[in-house]
C-alpha cells in the first residue's frame, strides 16, 4: 500500500549549461530546510542531488530534477534525455568517467557522480536506455 | 530579557525608510514598517553590511561606554590586528600599544599574539583531524551566517577559540596572577574593527561567558590615538610575529596557517555561492577555508576608519618587518593544554529561521501557498512593500507578517479592478430614470 506524497516540486534542467548548474539543487535545498528537514539529511540530499544535477548538465540533453516527499522518506529523481550508460557497472566504479577533456578542465566528471550519489543517499536506482536517457531515483529516510 | 544580544542598531529619528538595507542584508533580517526599518532579531548575524550601505548612517553599532573602564581597578586594551593598519605612516605596531597606554589603559595585550597562538592551535588540529573542508571560526559574522543560512555546514567549522577569547584569557590569567587581584577587578575590552565581535563578547556562540569585558570600537577612538602615537621610537616591543598581525587582512590567516589546499574568502555575499558549494560536496580538495563576512577582512569592518584597501596592504607590509615565523613564542604556547584551551567548550548550534513552521505538515502546506503567491506576486524585487524582494514577501504574508496589498503593483491591479468595476455601476441607471445606455434601455425597445 503507498502512501500519499506530501509535497512534489519539479526543476528542468538544461544541458549543456553550466551557468545554471546547481541551481536546481539549491532550490531543492531550501524547500527542505524551509519544511524543517535535518540539517544533516539537507546535506546529504544536496550531495546527492548535485551530483546527479551535474550529470544531466555534463552528459544529458536536457532533464528534469523532481523533488518527492513521502511520509518515511525524501525521494529525488533525475530524468534525463540523452545519451544513456552503456556499461552502468562501470559508471557505477569510482574514477571511472565518459566525460568530455572540456568537462574535465573545468574540474567535472572525476568519475565520482554515481559513487557519490550511492554513499550519501540510502536508496538507489538507475534505469538507462542507451539513445534514450537515464532515470536515477534516490531516496534518503526521514 | 530580549534572547539575542545584537550590537546592531538603529536609529529611528535618522532613518528614512528606503530600501537600502534591506536589499543588502545578507540574511534577509530587515523589514521597513511604518516608515522606519526594523530588524528581525532572530535573523540578524550583526555583519555590519546595513551599517555599511545606509546612507542616512541610521544603523549604528552598539559599543561600551569609555566610561565603563571606572568600575575596575585594572584595565587591559586588546586592540585587534585591524587596529594596526588604521594609521598613516605608522610602521611601528610598538607605537599603537604606547598610545593606547597614554589613552589611560594599566596594559596592553597585542591580539595578534593571540593570532599566533590559535595559529599552531590550528596547525596542529588540521594535522590530528586530516582534510576538511574545515572553516575558521575566527569571524564570528561567518559562525552566525552559518548558524542561520547553512546549519548543514556546522560540522565543518574548525571548533576552536578566536583570537579575540584567547587574548582575553590570557590577559585576565596574567593580571590577576601578576597584580594579585580578583578577576572581576579586571576590565579587559577589544578594541573593535566590527560590530559582530561586540555582539560575540556580550552573548558569545559556544561558550558561557567571555573572557572580555567590552568592546570600544576603533572608529571611536580613532582620533584620541592619532594625537597619542609617539613621534619617537617606541619602546614598547611588540611581540607578535608578521603572521599574527597578518591575520587582521583577508588571506593572512591562510597565510599564517600555510597548510596545504587553502581557500580564503572576504566580503559576505561572496560567501554564498562558495558555502553553497562546499555544501555540495564540491570542494573536497579544499583543506582550509578562511572565511570574513567583511571586504578584505577585519581591516573593511564596518567600525574602521582607513581605506580596507589601502589598510590591507599596510599591514601586509608592516607584517614583513616582523618574525616571518612564531619560534620565539613556541614555548609560551601552552600546548600540553591546547586540547582544553583553544577547544570551544560548547556546540554551535543551529539557529533555523527558514523553516516555515514548526510541524513539518503544516510547513509543506505553507510552502505551497508560498509558491502560489510567489508566482502571482509581479517579480520586480522593488522592496516599496518593506520586504527585501518579492518571494521574501510570499514568505512574509505565509509567515503572517504581510499582506498581498503590501505590493504596489497588486495594489494598483486591485484599484484599477475597484475603478472600472465601479465605472460598471455607475453606468447602470435605474428603469425608472429612461434615458442612457444601460441594458434596461433595450429591454423598453424590445
Amino acid at each position: 500500500m503507498e502512501a500519499k506524497p506530501l509535497m512534489n516540486l519539479s526543476f528542468p534542467i538544461v544541458g549543456g549549461d553550466f551557468t545554471q548548474a546547481g541551481e536546481a539543487s539549491s532550490r531543492i535545498k531550501r524547500a527542505l530546510q524551509q519544511i524543517g528537514i535535518d540539517p544533516a539529511l539537507v546535506r546529504r540530499v544536496a550531495v546527492s542531488t548535485y551530483e546527479a544535477e551535474m550529470n544531466i548538465v555534463i552528459h544529458a540533453w536536457s532533464g528534469e530534477l523532481t523533488l518527492t516527499i513521502w511520509p518515511t522518506y525524501i525521494e529525488v529523481v533525475a530524468d534525463d534525455k540523452g545519451p544513456g550508460i552503456s556499461n552502468l557497472e562501470l559508471a557505477m566504479q569510482e574514477g571511472f568517467s565518459t566525460a568530455p577533456d572540456r568537462v574535465r578542465e573545468l574540474g567535472f566528471g572525476a568519475g565520482m557522480g554515481l559513487p557519490n550519489i550511492q554513499r550519501s543517499s540510502d536508496e538507489l536506482q538507475v534505469d538507462t536506455q542507451v539513445g534514450q536517457g537515464t532515470r536515477v531515483t534516490m531516496k534518503i529516510n526521514l | 530579557m530580549a534572547r539575542y544580544f545584537h550590537a546592531v542598531r538603529l536609529d529611528e529619528e535618522k532613518c528614512k525608510g528606503c530600501t537600502n538595507c534591506i536589499k543588502r542584508c545578507p540574511t534577509e533580517a530587515i523589514r521597513v514598517r511604518d516608515g522606519k526599518a526594523r530588524i528581525i532579531e532572530e535573523r540578524c548575524i550583526d555583519c555590519g553590511e546595513c551599517i555599511r550601505v545606509c546612507p542616512n548612517h541610521a544603523k549604528n553599532a552598539f559599543t561600551d561606554e569609555f566610561s565603563r573602564r571606572n568600575k575596575f581597578a585594572w584595565n587591559i586594551a586588546l586592540p585587534a590586528p585591524a587596529l594596526f593598519g588604521q594609521f598613516k605612516q605608522l610602521h611601528d605596531p610598538g607605537a599603537v600599544l604606547e598610545a593606547l597606554k597614554a589613552l589611560g589603559f594599566d596594559s596592553v595585550f597585542a591580539v595578534p599574539q593571540a593570532a599566533d597562538y590559535v595559529t599552531l592551535a590550528m596547525r596542529d588540529f588540521l594535522e590530528q583531524h586530516g582534510p576538511g573542508p574545515w572553516i575558521s571560526s575566527s569571524c564570528p559574522a561567518v559562525v552566525r551566517f552559518i548558524q542561520v543560512r547553512f546549519p548543514e555546514l556546522i560540522p565543518s567549522i574548525m571548533p576552536l577559540e578566536s583570537p579575540m577569547e584567547i587574548a582575553g584569557m590570557l590577559a585576565r590569567q596574567q593580571a590577576a596572577k601578576e597584580l594579585d587581584i580578583a578577576s572581576e577587578q579586571i576590565g579587559v575590552w577589544f578594541i573593535t574593527p566590527c560590530p559582530a565581535k561586540v555582539t560575540a563578547i556580550h552573548q558569545p556562540v559556544a561558550r558561557g561567558a567571555s573572557n572580555l569585558t567590552g568592546a570600544f570600537s576603533i572608529a571611536d577612538l580613532y582620533g584620541e590615538l592619532l594625537k597619542l602615537l609617539p613621534d619617537r621610537a617606541s619602546t614598547t616591543a611588540f611581540t607578535a610575529s608578521g603572521l599574527g598581525l597578518g591575520w587582521g587582512r583577508a588571506g593572512g590567516e591562510n597565510v599564517a596557517v600555510a597548510v596545504d589546499s587553502h581557500l580564503a574568502v572576504d566580503g559576505i555575499h561572496n560567501l554564498v555561492s562558495l558555502l553553497e558549494e562546499l555544501e555540495m560536496g564540491r570542494l573536497k580538495d579544499i583543506n582550509f577555508l578562511e572565511c570574513q563576512a567583511c571586504p578584505e577582512g577585519c581591516v573593511g569592518g564596518a567600525l574602521t576608519v582607513e581605506n580596507p584597501f589601502v589598510a590591507r596592504v599596510r599591514l601586509r607590509k608592516m607584517a614583513e618587518q616582523l618574525p616571518k615565523e612564531i619560534h620565539h613564542l613556541e614555548d609560551d604556547y601552552p600546548a600540553a593544554s591546547a586540547g582544553d584551551v583553544f577547544k570551544l567548550t560548547g556546540s554551535i548550534e543551529p539557529r533555523p529561521i527558514m523553516q516555515l513552521a514548526e510541524n513539518m505538515l503544516t510547513a509543506i502546506q505553507k510552502m505551497e501557498q508560498l509558491s502560489k503567491i510567489e508566482e502571482a506576486l509581479p517579480g520586480l524585487d522593488c522592496g516599496a512593500c518593506g520586504s527585501p524582494n518579492c518571494r521574501a514577501l510570499a514568505e512574509d504574508i505565509v509567515r503572517g507578517i504581510a499582506s498581498e496589498t503590501d505590493c504596489v503593483i497588486k495594489l494598483r491591479e486591485r484599484v484599477k479592478d475597484l475603478a472600472s468595476e465601479m465605472l460598471d455601476l455607475a453606468k447602470k441607471l435605474p428603469p425608472a430614470m429612461g434615458k442612457g445606455d444601460s441594458e434596461e434601455d433595450d429591454w423598453h425597445a424590445g
